[in-house]
């Protein structure tokens, strides 16, 4: 398992891994709103939690069609499937290197990417916050997703189709958490149901994904 | 030991071959032949677990197989030592090292696997197997790329493998030099197709 997460890792970094895509994403976003709302801080500060969160959302979206694509293409999602390790554990470890790989890095990018959409001081730590919480049901979510649509040909823009609704949730309560955090108010009802949301997708959903990854590699 | 009892299996919803029986005791392979699209790489994803059985069983616990397909799995980014070395630790298995030796890779372990030929490539899948440790090889066209020398050189490895106690399922065109391998036609076998119209898609309006 751990070599699996080794290899996942591994291959991102190395040369034409994609490591960085969702990054770049959303760093340009970040540095592009400004430009295009005006650099009123008023308005920024407003619609700061919003853009950063569908920032993360949108950059966590566009890396997922790698997550079985490639290995699907090698073959080595069919060796995976034969050798002595559960399809659940697989899809995993491979839902957990696409957080390490995308997920985290916008974790820890988004103080500095706050910073230049005026974020009010007060709701850092909530941006942060809200970000790790969030971003791992993201990542299994969209793991799912991505076993859904393995194998098919240009699958990426059904399965946008697929995860955005699921991703809604996550989406609403992470900026509720940072929006409220903003304005100093109390953070624990959205927060709670962020961290409940987070908690039921990455129980749940590894199964899910593995039956239909098994479906789709008959 | 692989026995496979009245097996009948479908690709793409299709049946392509139906009672189909053999075994496979320690120390033995079996050749598959038969024309394009006979359905032996749907048999051999069959008996390594990969989709289920319209028909019939086959009672080889899947821990025991290696399954190689056409595509060899392998990532071009890693080394070859590193594409192994993965391989080695999902099946638990120690050492690389006879697998390298055997498939004659020793001078490539530390070239990246995108740098080496079609038929270096091959060699590198097939070596997984060495790898995996298994007792039961699966293996759909395994010689497909190879030269004459690794033809051979792979033609020594499954002997070696199966006198070790092991068994190798293949489907296969060529001669590997195995006069001891028994060949099995899936011709015979081919399932018989649904009468067009019988049953067909207006039907499912009335």
């Amino acid at each position: 398992m751990i070599a699996l997460l080794i290899r996942d890792l591994r291959l991102a970094l190395r040369a034409g891994g994609g490591f960085g895509l969702g990054l770049a994403f959303f760093l340009i976003l970040a540095v592009l709103v400004p430009l295009g709302v005006g650099p009123e801080p008023a308005t920024l500060a407003l619609i700061a939690p919003g853009i950063l969160w569908v920032g993360a959302l949108l950059a966590c979206l566009l890396s997922l069609d790698r997550i079985f694509a490639l290995d699907f293409e090698d073959g080595s999602l069919d060796l995976l499937a034969t050798a002595p390790v559960p399809l659940e554990a697989v899809v995993t470890i491979k839902a957990l290197a696409h957080w390490l790989t995308t997920g985290l890095p916008l974790v820890l990018i988004s103080p500095v990417l706050g910073l230049l959409l005026f974020l009010p001081a007060d709701a850092y730590l909530w941006l942060i916050l809200s970000l790790l919480l969030g971003t791992p049901a993201l990542s299994v979510i969209g793991t799912f997703g991505a076993a859904l649509t393995v194998g098919l040909k240009r699958g990426g823009l059904l399965m946008s189709l697929l995860v955005l609704p699921l991703y809604i949730p996550t989406l609403v309560f992470g900026a509720e958490v940072v929006s409220r955090g903003a304005q100093g108010l109390a953070v624990n009802t959205p927060l709670a149901l962020l961290a409940g949301i987070t908690a039921g997708a990455v129980a749940l959903l590894p199964f899910a994904s593995a039956l239909v990854l098994r479906i789709n590699l008959r | 030991m692989l026995s496979v009892q009245g097996l009948a299996c479908a690709r793409g919803g299709l049946p392509l071959l139906e009672g189909v029986s053999f075994a496979l005791q320690a120390g033995q392979a079996l050749v598959l032949r038969g024309p394009n699209g006979c359905g032996k790489t749907t048999l051999l994803r069959t008996v390594a677990g990969l989709q289920p059985a319209l028909a019939g069983e086959v009672s080889a616990s899947t821990d025991s197989i290696a399954y190689a397909a056409h595509a060899d799995g392998i990532k071009g980014t890693l080394s070859v030592r590193e594409n192994l070395e993965f391989w080695a630790a999902i099946y638990g298995t120690r050492g690389i090292g006879a697998a390298l030796e055997q498939m004659n890779l020793r001078a490539l372990a530390d070239r990246a696997a995108q740098n080496l030929s079609a038929g270096q490539k091959r060699r590198l899948g097939l070596a997984r197997l060495i790898v995996t440790g298994r007792p039961l090889w699966v293996l759909d066209e395994p010689t497909v790329s190879l030269d004459a020398a690794s033809v051979a050189l792979f033609g020594a490895v499954v002997r070696a493998h199966l006198a070790q106690g092991g068994m190798a399922l293949m489907a296969t065109h060529i001669d590997l030099g195995l006069p001891e391998a028994a060949i099995l036609d899936l011709t015979p076998y081919k399932a018989r197709l649904p009468e067009p119209g019988a049953g067909g898609f207006d039907e499912a309006f009335l």
